[in-house]
């Protein structure tokens, strides 16, 4: 056994919880806490890669890393898919797995195109689930112009997987000239978001969690490339992009504050929130801005090509209800970045990450 | 959306923020007793629309807040055994016990299970004859009617396999617990909407009278909040001390007669310790001996001795008196998060140093 790597296992890191947690994986505090310990320090920078390649891994957190191979800008991600039920009003597994990677390649400003797909299958799954799962896949391809290109698939004893596991890896071209992250980010930008929040998580719960809630709520699972490329086809200098996924707009904003440096302030009164989602969360006790959505994504624009990314967006089926929601301010030195939501009310406070899991509140 | 937009409507709150300004002639110590209010207070910035003279302390109305540790520790306990099956709500799976929470025994296999109602965990019972199904009862009046109802279905379905682990509380023995305490500053108390709902307001009377201390039964939105701060202040303003309702549109003055017959049926009043604060006199509700055998504490050997605070450091007794706020403590923020909090008050989204931690620093 390496010797590095024994160091590293004693004494852990993580010691305040000797298992995996849920929350582990629910896109906020604590999650971000076991990649910076654990995940990343270990895995990520060791050596190898094509001789006189380069890979440039953003310094700030990202859903892509871009890869130059030759005279080509690569984007190249991953994503696991373990979502139940696998069917939900407004989407499935299958079509989440395809669009949820295509997201994150176009949120590098890449155009997607090939992905691979591993399957986990649990014995005992019905021929029939597979077939509708995989039925959707190909069709969520075949509407982005993605090809599945390469895969693999298991199978595991019965009790020891969910129906489904499927992951997902994708590559993508980014176009010459287009550089999208974090610290791209200038004072100034405004900040816009493509739709309204929340839908997808509370989709899901609802169904999930069997409450007999009469709602009409369906998932905004979407795929987000043909937003990202008009607003590069119509020559918008797209500073930074982020889909909203775990953790919802919450978790996504702090990142891009903590990427960036900046501090970034949101509106309240402009988040765009249907009421089926607002009164859905009141019940429930939880905060529509951390709740998931994986249809919607923010972009940091000059604040002089605000208007003209709007308009953009605003033409195109998954823009339609596109708003600015807040600007970026510059951060005084020493302070930690944060987001700041201004009330309605005119006063201002911080929005923070979840920190572990959702849990609706006793009330 | 309809019941919540009026009640957030920015113009409404800015003319009662006008008029709390243009009535305030001299300081006013207030204190929301709910950890929903806390919530609202922070998350809206209600506080920063306050005369300077107007300050508002937070109470300890947060049920995951003050449930003693050896409570968490017992329910731990439970939840951790092969045959039982233990249900509760979500937020009190993050509150840590002395050695762990419920989240790190779902973790180690427990069958910990997350609902929304007491009355499926009763379901849970019926679908599951072979296992031993146990729901943690906490909160105040307010949900104690759902939960004795719960006693009641297990008992009218014949279960013998529910059972309740219980750590109600209640709020006026709080609330007089506080104003006995020689260090106390509060003023005026905004009183629980949801509470006096099932409660009604008769039992605050004797203390706004004993205490001379206006009592302002307070709902949960914005301009709810501001209202009460409002009527309360007019009152010390005008040397009254008396129980107002601000939330007529769900309070009556004697309450749901039926939701406290449920109550008195399946419950007695109990001493109670309160994490945090320290033991109050009949400050709880524990099973009346007719419902013993829906007692978790009864029906499985337990440890029921008091377990010390590990956290020295923790200050929330002085913050729950108003003597300090969160980020006051030494800890708030560094030792003490959300994630790994020292004490009470950091540990629920409702407790004020989570909320302060939250939407402050």
């Amino acid at each position: 056994m390496n010797e590095t790597i024994l160091q590293l296992n004693c004494p852990l890191p993580i010691t305040d919880y000797p298992q995996i947690l849920l929350a582990h994986g629910g896109g906020g505090t604590l999650m971000h806490e076991l990649l910076d310990k654990m995940i990343l320090p270990t895995l990520q920078g060791v050596a190898g890669g094509l001789p006189g390649s380069t890979l440039s891994l953003p310094e700030a957190p990202h859903d892509a890393a871009l890869l130059i191979l030759g005279n080509g800008r690569v984007a190249m991600t991953t994503d696991s898919f373990v979502v139940q039920p696998l069917f939900f009003p407004g989407g499935d597994i299958g079509e989440l797995a395809v669009y949820g990677t295509v997201n994150d390649l176009a949120m590098s400003g890449a155009l997607p195109l090939y992905l691979s797909v591993g399957l986990i299958l649990e014995e005992g799954l019905p021929m029939e689930t597979l077939w509708r799962v995989l039925q959707s896949m190909r069709r969520a391809a075949d509407s982005v112009n993605v090809r599945i290109v390469t895969g693999d698939t298991k199978v595991v004893q019965r009790g020891k997987g969910d129906g489904i596991f499927i992951n997902t890896a994708g590559i993508g071209l980014v176009p010459d000239g287009v550089h999208i992250h974090a610290q791209r980010i200038q004072p100034g930008d405004s900040i816009l978001v493509n739709g309204d929040l929340g839908r997808h998580g509370l989709a899901i719960m609802i169904q999930r969690e069997g409450l007999r809630m009469e709602s009409a709520l369906t998932s905004d699972a979407a795929p987000l490339h043909e937003l990202v490329h008009s607003l590069l086809n119509n020559g918008i200098e797209v500073h930074c992009l982020r889909d909203l996924t775990r953790g919802g707009l919450s978790s996504a904003l702090n990142e891009i504050a903590q990427g960036s440096g900046l501090t970034l302030q949101i509106s309240e009164a402009d988040i765009p929130i249907s009421s089926a989602v607002r009164s859905a969360c009141e019940l429930l006790g939880l905060d529509p801005l951390q709740v998931a959505c994986e249809g919607r994504c923010v972009a940091f624009i000059p604040a002089d090509q605000a208007d003209a990314a709007l308009a953009c967006w605003q033409q195109h089926p998954l823009g339609r209800p596109a708003r600015r929601i807040g600007t970026v301010l510059q951060n005084p030195t020493s302070r930690t970045p944060r987001v700041h939501l201004r009330t309605p009310f005119g006063v201002e406070r911080v929005l923070d990450m979840l920190s572990g899991e959702q849990l609706p509140r006793i009330c | 959306m309809k019941y919540l937009d009026e009640y957030r409507d920015a113009a409404l709150v800015r003319k009662v923020a006008d008029e709390l300004q243009r009535i305030t002639t001299q300081p006013h110590t207030l204190m929301e007793v709910c950890g929903g209010q806390t919530h609202t207070i922070v998350r809206f910035g209600l506080d920063q629309l306050l005369p300077p003279a107007v300050e508002l302390i937070h109470g300890p109305g947060c049920p995951v807040c003050v449930t003693p540790i050896e409570i968490i520790d017992q329910a731990i306990d439970l939840a951790s055994r092969p045959e039982i099956t233990f249900c509760s709500f979500g937020d009190m799976l993050r509150v840590p016990g002395s050695q762990r929470d419920l989240l790190s025994v779902k973790a180690a296999g427990g069958h910990v299970q997350m609902v929304y109602s007491p009355l499926d965990a009763v379901r849970l019972a019926r679908e599951q004859p072979e296992r031993q199904v146990i729901f943690f009862a906490v909160g105040f009046e307010t949900t104690a009617p759902v939960n004795a109802l719960a006693v009641r279905q297990a008992a009218q379905l014949g279960l013998d396999n529910f059972s309740l682990l219980v750590s109600h509380v209640l709020v006026p023995p709080a609330i007089e617990a506080l104003l006995n305490s020689p260090d106390c500053r509060v003023q005026g108390f905004l009183a629980a909407g949801h509470v006096c709902t099932i409660m009604g307001c008769e039992e605050y009377q004797p203390l706004a009278e004993k205490f001379r201390v206006p009592i302002v039964v307070t709902g949960f939105e914005p301009l709810d909040i501001l209202q009460g701060v409002l009527m309360a202040v007019r009152q010390r303003e005008q040397g009254r001390s008396e129980v107002e309702n601000q939330y007529t549109r769900s309070v009556r003055d004697e309450g749901n007669r039926a939701a406290q017959d449920l109550i008195r049926d399946v419950f007695e009043v109990v001493p109670r310790r309160w994490r945090g604060i320290g033991d109050i006199p009949r400050s709880g509700l524990g099973l009346t001996p007719a419902y013993r055998n829906y007692d978790a504490v009864h029906k499985f050997t337990l440890n029921t001795e008091q377990v010390a605070e590990n956290s020295g450091e923790c200050i929330s007794g002085l913050i729950l008196l108003g003597q300090k706020k969160p980020h006051e403590c030494p800890a708030f923020g560094t030792r003490c998060t959300p994630q790994r909090p020292l004490g009470a008050p950091m540990v629920s989204s409702e407790g004020a140093c989570a909320a302060y931690y939250r939407y402050r620093m």
